[in-house]
């Protein structure tokens, strides 16, 4: 089996870098995503015309168009983060920002969805015993909307996951940018390569799916 | 008896637009490139030549995007570039006008397909010769050659003089290209992949990554476009010779033809003349040009 042990140093590299884009990308845009919708479905006009301009604009957007916006449009103005600390480089930041942004307007659309399945009466039950509307969102509403959202939330995080690879023509060497790699020098052929990295892709939506499953269940009432 | 009256109106308007079109391309295109001389030339009966010459036109498939070598320059119609000087040439021999040729954009990737397809009738297109291409399709000349080296800022020239200086240096190149499989390998040197080289001079100018390296030619015609702050450096370090693909690759005949016209090219001097309008433009001096390998 030296083509696995061949390919293995690759896949390594490759996916550790994938996941590290992921991990990030997903924490960042959900705490976005959740900071978005609950402008969107917050009493205050200008909040929710906020909100609204966001997913419109970004959600339309190309995620390469992004990338290009970003990855070339930052440096010249002098913006080129890079996080040290956890060993980013300034192009794997400048990924893990493209993805946030995009990925943030499918996560409040997904969440504004689940808020929208919990009756309004909900909502009026909790400010007519006096609570504000922070308390509402946080105590009443999310918690019963935290159970619709899984399913589309999980959809989200999957093609979050396969956006990822458009890093690849960003200056980020990561999974997919392996695949080309390995294609140029090993002497496996280019279907055992591609099947070495959709396997790796398909391990990573297998653990999202799995955790998607096991919550559902969790959170389930007997209706 | 009314339609055909006016369609006969219309293709004469279209004929005459076109030819005004031609006629300011032409002004242009003579000159920036090196004069061809066309003439019509004696081929075997069923030869590719033989058609090509009776149908008086051909497709060659360029790169667009590559200054000095292939290049399309927004809002012309045809590509300039040292490529485009040989495919004139060649056409020229087979008693095709330069207007005559189609430009086809061929990527690295889409090479051999489009030659195996029939897109394109010929490949020059900085098309490196090696065995594995040619399995597949056939390759004259070469007709230039070049080596893999390195473009650095103006300022870092000193620094960054060769490609043992690039150990822990970002350096871009195109995904999983040769190129930089090397300087990663030998070198020690950072990847940067982005999915074309102006994509990486770029990157460069923005300064996010501090050297771009692929073939030397390719190189030139970047620093020739932004030649203040844009320097090539150190040697080539590795062999690429230029050859034109044509297919299939048993053709011995288009091999011979496509050799030939290369010697002529040089013989007569539009070779020289070729290189100084275009790849020349950085200020490098004419190379000696290659000697052909022979055909199989």
């Amino acid at each position: 089996m030296s083509t696995l042990a061949e390919m293995w140093p690759f896949l390594r590299a490759g996916f550790t870098n994938t996941l590290v884009l992921l991990a990030l990308s997903l924490v960042l845009s959900t705490i976005l995503g959740t900071v978005l919708a609950s402008m969107r479905v917050s009493p205050v006009l200008p909040l929710r015309a906020f909100g609204t301009s966001y997913v419109n604009i970004f959600r339309n957007t190309p995620l390469v168009v992004m990338f290009i916006l970003i990855v070339e449009g930052f440096p010249p103005v002098d913006i080129r983060p890079n996080i040290e600390a956890i060993g980013l480089n300034t192009f794997e930041t400048l990924a893990v920002f493209a993805l946030t942004i995009y990925t943030a307007a499918f996560v409040c659309e997904a969440l504004r969805s689940g808020v929208n399945t919990v009756d309004p009466g909900q909502a009026e039950a909790a400010r007519a015993v006096g609570m504000t509307f922070t308390q509402t969102l946080s105590v009443i509403v999310l918690p019963q909307a935290f159970r619709a959202v899984i399913p589309p939330l999980a959809s989200v995080y999957i093609a979050l996951t396969k956006n990822t690879s458009v890093a690849a023509a960003f200056g980020v060497v990561e999974a997919t940018a392996q695949l080309s790699r390995m294609n140029e020098q090993t002497v496996a052929g280019t279907g055992v390569l591609f099947f070495g990295i959709a396997a790796g892709y398909v391990v990573i939506v297998w653990v999202i799916s799995g955790i998607a499953a096991f919550l559902e269940r969790q959170v389930a009432t007997a209706r | 008896m009314r339609f055909v009256r006016t369609k006969t109106l219309a293709t004469a308007g279209v004929v005459a637009l076109s030819m005004a079109l031609a006629a300011c391309g032409g002004d242009e295109s003579g000159g920036d490139g090196a004069e061809v001389e066309v003439e019509e030339g004696d081929f075997p009966e069923g030869s590719q030549m033989a058609e090509f010459q009776e149908a008086g036109e051909i497709t060659i498939g360029v790169k667009f995007d590559q200054p000095g070598i292939g290049f399309q320059q927004p809002g012309e119609d045809t590509p300039t570039g040292f490529d485009i000087e040989i495919g004139e040439y060649v056409a020229g021999k087979l008693g095709i006008e330069p207007e005559n040729i189609g430009w086809r954009e061929t990527v690295s990737d889409n090479r051999e397909p489009f030659l195996e397809n029939g897109t394109v009738d010929l490949v020059i297109a900085s098309y490196t010769i090696n065995e594995e291409r040619r399995a597949i399709v056939g390759q004259a000349g070469p007709y230039y050659t070049t080596g893999q080296q390195i473009l650095v800022r103006e300022e870092d020239a000193e620094t960054i003089d060769g490609p043992d200086k690039l150990s822990e240096v970002s350096v871009c190149s195109v995904t999983g290209s040769t190129s930089l499989e090397n300087v990663v390998r030998d070198y020690g040197a950072e990847p940067a992949p982005f999915d074309t080289y102006s994509a990486c001079v770029r990157q460069l100018q923005n300064e996010t990554v501090d050297a771009v390296t692929t073939d030397g030619a390719i190189l030139l015609g970047y620093a020739a476009q932004d030649p203040d702050n844009l320097e090539v450096v150190g040697e080539e370090f590795s062999e690429e010779p230029y050859g034109i693909g044509y297919y299939p690759n048993d053709d011995t005949e288009m091999c011979e033809f496509l050799n030939e016209t290369i010697q002529q090219s040089i013989d007569d001097g539009y070779w020289a003349e070729g290189f100084e309008a275009t790849l020349g433009q950085s200020g490098i001096e004419t190379p000696d040009p290659p000697e052909q390998d022979p055909c199989p």
